[in-house]
């Protein structure tokens, strides 16, 4: 499949139309999706209609912009005015936003082409998309095994050649994670770098929309287009952005790569780390310096997540009540039963699970033990971070400790959180994240890189992405689908 | 004993500010539109919007606290505070909890003299909520609407320490608190509709004890009249409770206005635990001194102010001078008129008993659509001075003025009201009521003085008031024989 950067090229060079690319990944979903099932909801009619857009602008000979006809796929949890938009919840099953997201006007404006809605863990909450409340998605490389979370439906359509792009949003992990286990390139960027108006809140304070892509210069593109501040959300940054495509080629010659040394768990997959201390070895070969730090408090950081993210997903979470939209319970007596009933009915275990958890941190008399001590931890975890860039300016380590696993095989929550320990200390500490592929395991599955960057800077982060990309043969490799 | 206990109250104003949009989105505040008609995703609570603090709310909040003379924190944030009801979009509301706008102000109130000052504990920010519409009662309905028009529109709390000693105080703070919400212009303070609410925690301790007795929190008090009422029954309630020797249980009660009593909700009620967290939606909020400053100069004259000078510039009374400046609107109004007609008492009676009763209210609104402009009223007052019209005609042609919006000149005019000052054309009238009117001179000849006072209202009525009372007393002594 092209890339985005690619498509592109093609347009402006007539080699193939707005139209034909989009109509050839409609066909291509409708063949391969019913195994993959990367999507919730297809917008083939309006695909189409702004595909034919971008086709008069390009025959008035108007200048196209990057993502002009490019399709994407957007995850389930980003508001699209006039499509349905669940979250993978039976309780948002049919609630169709009045509005749309920053994130969608401006990819709008930008020329993209939305085919569809991808599915996901409930309100972003797992690592498998086990969780969706309609359907697993399947790994593309393994349709046995899972393709990561929460952004799994996201991650499987770029891995399978079912969109171009995609977006997805990252909490703890969301985009990172599922990207490392289908083998594409996924960036969770700083907080307050992209605006989340739109972003059906899970944890507000850690919750970030990011992109994916089958090569670091499709993510760089993304990026650009939705990253910057937003009026509407006081939680965006005022920091200008710079042109990421533009730090891409730059080459990597001096960059201080620290090597996290509490990044090696035990049971951790061996073909993991070998890959990973490849990856290293290999960026040292293009002229970077390595060097050894410590974060100490990351022991810690999984359990502080896990306060916080419930906590503030038990507010958040309130408003589905039943009585404004999204599904509602019959027959209840009155309204407490009314809301009791619709909550019990629409919310799957693992939603509720992390309402019980947050619900109880918050509470009064607890709330200091729990909640206010994990903010004193995310202090910690936050200032470690701090202290390892004052001496490098990227942090490599292993995106996941595994690699995708079989559908049902983690059935113990606390395994499943395992999954995004090395993902979690950089939502709790603000700062972007991006993997990318650095190999496969024998039996053939990708192993995510994760590059950890200094606040605001996806430039560096980028730019070294792309220098070990374009070193390594692993973004050429594709999924022999059937 | 009721007076062996001392009465503690503390209260709690809800203010709705009068700022042209919400307090997190941009929707309309205006009252009365048509149920949803002034919502948008943000105050509808949809998944994944944001809140957006408004600006001239934080500077209407920050004015206030100014003139309650509060320290205002340089940080400060909104919290969540947390409970299901349907009328609450997001089933959390944004408040301020830990970190309030501002804390530990005052207030003076007097009341029988002596001022005193109330302490304000803390002013803060938050959103209202929407309105529920029962089909029927809330018991009987099949179903209840929900109106977000209010949902999000902003509220500023007021909380004060618990120095209050009475009811007559509590509504004297109320009403001098009101006052200022008027001067700044920072609310309407309507009552009946909502806009300035009023709770009040209530206790009882034995006299001269430091420590406080169990409180109780009094709602639905929508007037004056009503808090001043709710509070002197639930003092002698408690009094009665104590020295029965029951125990006073911290609760909840309403104001049954109609029934006269308080009633506890404790049946309806939850056990709340709002779970407070500092709202993650927004960043904390920094008020720069410079920021603090420039308010500052904007703040008008306050009340108390403007009191002390309509008594020492006019040589008001204190009662007067009180009245006038409850509300700036009528203040202001009041000096207009004086600026044309410098009688300060004088206009003041008229304002006070003529024009308030009239008006429906003192507020700004009620001014603002009051027929009588400041200088009709000074021209209607010349027009007694000068001997046009008597005193009793100009309240008939106030009236008038203030049906029609007419000035007193096109109202006296064409009605005829002129007074009649003409000696020679009154003679002939005094003569006329000389003669209907033989048992009132033979009195007044027996030395009945108040036949005098008879024959004048004889003969205004025969003028139909138009005669100059002075000049009908000269002709009727010149006319009436010498009392024997």
């Amino acid at each position: 499949m092209p890339t985005i950067a690619e498509l592109g090229a093609r347009y402006r060079s007539g080699e193939t139309t707005p139209t034909q690319v989009v109509e050839s990944y409609l066909q291509r979903i409708e063949t391969l999706d019913p195994q993959v099932r990367a999507y919730l909801t297809l917008t083939r009619e309006s695909a189409l209609a702004r595909a034919e857009a971008t086709e008069k602008r390009l025959k008035a000979g108007k200048p196209l912009g990057p993502l002009d006809g490019v399709p994407l796929a957007i995850k389930d949890v980003i508001c699209t005015k006039g499509v349905r938009t669940t979250c993978s919840s039976k309780i948002l099953e049919n609630f169709v936003p009045p509005y749309d997201a920053t994130v969608m006007v401006r990819l709008n404006a930008a020329g993209a082409v939305m085919l569809g809605k991808t599915n996901m863990d409930e309100f972003a909450m797992g690592s498998s998309t086990e969780n969706s409340a309609f359907f697993p998605t399947r790994n593309p490389w393994d349709l046995a095994r899972v393709p990561g979370g929460s952004s799994g439906g996201s991650a499987a359509a770029v891995a399978a050649g079912l969109a171009a792009g995609a977006l997805g949003s990252d909490t703890g992990g969301s985009i990172r994670q599922p990207a490392a286990f289908c083998g594409t390139v996924g960036v969770k960027p700083t907080y307050g770098r992209v605006s989340r108006y739109g972003l059906v809140a899970f944890a507000s304070s850690l919750d970030q929309i990011g992109p994916f892509a089958a090569d670091v210069r499709g993510a760089a593109l993304l990026l650009q287009a939705i990253a910057g501040h937003d009026p509407l959300d006081s939680t965006s940054t005022d920091i200008p952005v710079p042109d990421y495509p533009a730090a891409l080629g730059q080459g990597i010659q001096g960059l201080r790569v620290g090597i996290p040394s509490e990044y090696v768990i035990e049971g951790m997959d061996p073909e993991v780390g070998k890959a990973v201390s490849a990856a290293i070895e290999a960026l040292k070969g293009l002229g970077a310096k390595t060097e050894k730090v410590s974060l100490p408090t990351t022991n810690y950081a999984l359990a502080a997540y896990y306060l916080i993210a419930p906590a503030e997903a038990s507010s958040n979470l309130a408003r589905y009540d039943g009585v404004k939209y999204g599904y509602r319970a019959a027959g209840g007596k009155d309204l407490i039963q009314m809301y009791g009933r619709t909550r019990a009915e629409g919310f799957g275990p693992e939603v509720k699970r992390r309402i019980m958890l947050g619900t109880y941190a918050l509470s009064a008399g607890y709330y200091e033990a729990y909640y206010g001590k994990a903010q004193r931890v995310r202090t910690l975890v936050r200032r470690d971070f701090q202290q390892a860039f004052e001496r490098v300016d990227v942090l490599a380590c292993p995106t996941a400790p595994n690699v995708a696993f079989k559908l049902g095989e983690k059935e113990d929550p606390l395994q499943m959180y395992l999954c995004d320990v090395f993902t979690i200390p950089v939502n709790l500490a603000g700062l972007p994240g991006l993997s990318l592929p650095c190999g496969f395991t024998q039996s053939g599955l990708p192993i995510g890189l994760q590059l950890i960057g200094k606040p605001f800077d996806e430039s560096t982060l980028l730019s070294a992405a792309y220098a070990y990309e374009q070193a390594t043969p692993w973004h050429a490799r594709a999924p022999a689908l059937p | 004993m009721s007076t062996d206990y001392e009465t503690v109250i503390g209260l709690e104003v809800h203010a709705q500010l009068l700022t042209r949009s919400k307090m997190f989105c941009g929707c309309p505040t205006a009252f009365g539109g048509s149920p949803n008609s002034q919502t948008c995703p943000v105050c509808q609570g949809m998944p994944g919007v944001l809140p957006v603090i408004n600006r001239r709310a934080i500077e209407f909040a920050i004015r206030t606290a100014l003139a309650l003379h509060c320290t205002i924190n340089a940080g400060c944030r909104f919290a969540r505070k947390h409970y299901y009801y349907p009328d609450m979009p997001k089933n959390y509301q944004i408040s301020q909890y830990e970190e309030p706008l501002a804390v530990e102000g005052w207030l003076e109130v007097a009341v029988d003299g002596a001022p005193r000052r109330i302490g304000i504990e803390r002013l803060h920010m938050e959103e209202d909520v929407g309105k529920l519409i029962h089909e029927g009662t809330l018991e009987t309905a099949r179903a209840s609407l929900v109106d977000f028009n209010r949902s999000g529109v902003p509220l500023m709390e007021i909380v004060s320490k618990p120095d209050v000693r009475s009811a007559e105080e509590a509504t004297a703070y109320l009403r001098a608190l009101r006052a200022i919400l008027l001067y700044l212009g920072v609310c309407d303070g309507n009552m009946e509709e909502g806009s300035f609410r009023c709770d009040a925690n209530i206790s009882l301790r034995p006299r001269g004890s430091k420590e406080y007795g169990v409180k109780v929190e009094i709602k639905n008090m929508n007037s004056f009249k009503n808090v001043q009422h709710a509070l002197e029954f639930e003092a002698r309630r408690q009094a009665k409770a104590l020295a029965a020797g029951e125990r006073i249980v911290q609760e909840t009660r309403l104001w049954e206005a109609d029934k006269g009593y308080t009633l506890s909700m404790r049946s309806k009620e939850y056990a709340h635990d709002y779970r407070y967290f500092p709202e993650p939606d927004l960043v904390p909020l920094k008020v720069e001194q410079r920021w603090v400053d420039q308010l500052r100069t904007t703040l008008p004259e306050l009340p108390v102010v403007r009191q002390q000078r309509f008594v020492s510039q006019y040589g008001l009374p204190a009662y007067d001078a009180e009245l006038l400046t409850q509300s700036r609107a009528l203040a202001d109004y009041y000096e207009a008129a004086v600026r044309e007609y410098p009688k300060p008492k004088i206009v003041s009676n008229w304002v006070l008993s003529e024009l308030l009763r009239e008006l429906p209210g003192d507020d700004e609104a009620a001014i603002a659509r009051c027929p009588i402009p400041p200088k009709n009223l000074a021209r209607l007052l010349a027009l007694i001075d000068d001997g046009t019209i008597s005193g009793k005609i100009a309240k008939d042609v106030f009236e008038k003025m203030y049906r029609s919006g007419e000035d007193a000149e096109t109202i006296v005019r064409r009605e005829g009201l002129v007074q009649v000052a003409d000696a020679g054309a009154l003679a002939a009238v005094v003569e006329q009521v000389l003669a209907a009117n033989a048992p009132a001179v033979e009195d007044w000849k027996k030395g009945k003085k108040q036949s005098l006072g008879f024959l004048v209202g004889q003969v205004m009525k025969t003028t139909q008031g138009k005669a100059n009372p002075a000049i009908v007393n000269q002709l009727l002594l010149e006319q009436l024989p010498k009392p024997s």
